[in-house]
């Protein structure tokens, strides 16, 4: 089994040394390209690039809002879902979860036509009772993506929470309404804290995701000149490859990996520690 | 299903009046038509998007532009799928032959590696055994996006991009299939049969293929969908690996004439057809094998 397993971390391990390998070689600006060794110098200029600097604090701003609402949004229709007054559960739970198995590329897309005041019905209806919505605009087109991630993860997010609430002891929740507790109290102090581990395993995936932000705003920048070439790292990682910049993207690729592991490394600690185990 | 929930849905089967009795004192703020309501409304904004992308895949261009999106008008959605796959010297249906080797062969190969990695994870106890695990776990943390871009350029190093191998290789990469075949094969094979196998004179591979994968099937159907979708779903890895449009797979394709809009507009309704076709296998799948995402979705929250 272990020639198995080499064959299965060998990629990983390699991707990771090239990357470093790369980072410390330079191409020579005139004539030849030459590689040559230069230690740290493109993390310096990564870190010095205001450009890149911004992407990382607007995907950062974007994951402390986005994934707080999703996370509530999942949670709450988890709830419902499990609660006893829900009918068509089935049909529901399936609606709810279906966009998890639609292409991100097709979301965003079938979204930015939605976003698109040539062809949303959702501008015509608006513009009908005196609103004009600007989903494309500067100031929106942040939380217009949040809302495509949103609409996309929720339902998975969801199912995982709902799988956990089902697989709570009945007994335990019977005793608390035979002691009086009302469907709310039951909700917030039994269901809740009891599925806690999910909750984390969730917010761990959606942390990791809002850091490599891609695909809907490249796929939203055809339509859009709100979204620069710098918009998340990960697209100023892909555009900086796109100009054969390939020593700096491998840099950029390195640092949101590190980043990413740290912040959702950070973040099952402090869960943890607050569970005491 | 899980007994509760069946306990749930059977119960307009009871005496009508008790569990409305029942439901009187005990609901309170949680009444039936809130949650209802609550629930219809989440599910139309997570259906909305869909209704408008089946309802334009079926019209005229000029339709498409001018009349109400949440509405038919005048559907013609055969004469679209024709135009659809007649596009380009049938490109389209290149593509979503290419996603279907990418997802299936990737997915297939992926599986039956993670299998086997997660099998003697759990099975074996060798040096470094935890240090590699904590390994895989970790690089479960690492996101795909910031390993894509490496890869690429290790791929160009040996001549290997803009080919299925290119797309294919890192596809078959799951720690999280590993994760969870480690995490089934601890709970569902247990250490007896296998010495019982050992003890007849078996090889480990055959005690692998006879005991091993017959006991964690259930939980390989579960690595085998979430990479099949994932890879099917994949877009920066193909996007940064392949410049040849006939290897695209079919998001790549739809995004690479979402970028041509400006130059060759008649290519819009295009891609909201070819969204709408990318959509509909999936769905199916997806839809009709939902019980596995939720024995793998549990398998993965409640154990870990």
């Amino acid at each position: 089994m272990v020639p198995f397993l080499l064959i299965f971390i060998a990629p990983i391990g390699y991707a990771i040394i090239q990357s470093l390998q790369k980072t410390v070689r330079e191409g020579g600006l005139f004539g030849a390209p030459t590689t040559v060794w230069a230690g740290l110098d493109q993390y310096v200029r990564a870190l010095n690039d205001q450009d890149f600097i911004s992407s990382i604090l607007r995907v950062l701003l974007f994951g402390v809002v986005q994934v707080p609402v999703m996370m509530v949004l999942a949670l709450a229709l988890a709830l419902l879902l499990d609660s006893q007054s829900a009918r068509l559960k089935r049909f529901h739970r399936l609606a709810i979860f279906a966009p998890y198995g639609i292409p991100g590329v097709v979301a965003a897309l079938m979204w930015g036509f939605l976003y698109d005041p040539r062809l949303s019905p959702i501008t015509d209806l608006l513009g009908k009772v005196g609103i004009v919505p600007d989903f494309l605009g500067a100031g929106n087109i942040l939380w217009s993506i949040a809302n495509v991630v949103t609409w996309t993860y929720a339902g998975y997010n969801m199912i995982i929470i709902y799988a956990a609430l089902q697989a709570l002891p009945a007994d335990v929740l019977e005793a608390a309404s035979i002691d009086g507790a009302g469907p709310w109290r039951l909700a917030m102090r039994i269901k809740v804290p009891l599925v806690a581990p999910a909750l984390v395993l969730t917010a761990v995936f959606s942390i990791i995701g809002t850091l490599q932000l891609f695909t809907e705003p490249q796929v939203l920048r055809t339509i859009t000149t709100n979204i620069t070439s710098t918009y998340t790292p990960t697209i100023a990682s892909y555009s900086a490859a796109s100009a054969n910049d390939y020593s700096y993207a491998a840099a950029l690729s390195v640092l949101i990996a590190l980043v990413s592991f740290i912040l959702s490394f950070g973040f099952l600690r402090i869960t943890s520690r607050w569970n005491g185990s | 299903m899980t007994g509760r929930e069946q306990m749930d849905s059977s119960e307009p089967g009871k005496s009508r009046s008790s569990s409305f009795r029942a439901g009187a004192r005990s609901r309170g703020a949680f009444a039936p038509i809130s949650v209802n309501l609550v629930l219809l409304v989440a599910t139309g904004y997570f259906l909305l998007p869909v209704l408008w992308l089946v309802v334009a895949a079926t019209k005229s261009r000029a339709d498409l532009v001018s009349s109400f999106g949440f509405w038919f008008t005048s559907p013609q959605l055969l004469q679209n799928l024709s135009e659809l796959f007649n596009e380009q010297d049938h490109v389209f249906g290149q593509w979503l032959l290419n996603s279907l080797l990418y997802s299936g062969v990737g997915a297939l190969v992926g599986t039956a590696l993670a299998a086997a990695a997660g099998y003697s994870l759990a099975v074996y106890k060798f040096r470094g055994r935890e240090a590699i695990f904590s390994l895989i776990l970790g690089s479960v943390l690492v996101p795909a996006t910031a390993l894509a871009l490496p890869m690429f350029l290790a791929f160009a190093k040996v001549g290997l991009t803009d080919s299925y191998l290119s797309v294919l290789l890192p596809s078959i990469i799951s720690p999280f299939g590993v994760y969870l075949s480690r995490i089934y094969t601890q709970a569902a094979v247990p250490t007896e049969l296998l010495e019982a196998g050992r003890v007849d004179g078996a090889s480990e591979w055959r005690i692998f293929r006879v005991v091993g994968l017959r006991l964690i099937s259930p939980a390989l159907v579960t690595v085998f969908l979430f990479q099949f979708v994932g890879i099917w779903n994949n877009f920066f890895l193909p996007l940064i690996m392949l410049q040849n449009d006939r290897l695209f797979p079919v998001t790549l394709g739809l995004f690479s004439w979402q970028s041509q809009l400006s130059r060759e507009p008649q290519l819009l309704l295009l891609t909201v057809v070819g969204s709408f076709v990318s959509v509909v296998p999936l769905v199916i799948t997806f839809l009709s094998l939902q019980r596995y995402w939720k024995a793998g979705l549990a398998t993965g929250s409640v154990k870990g």
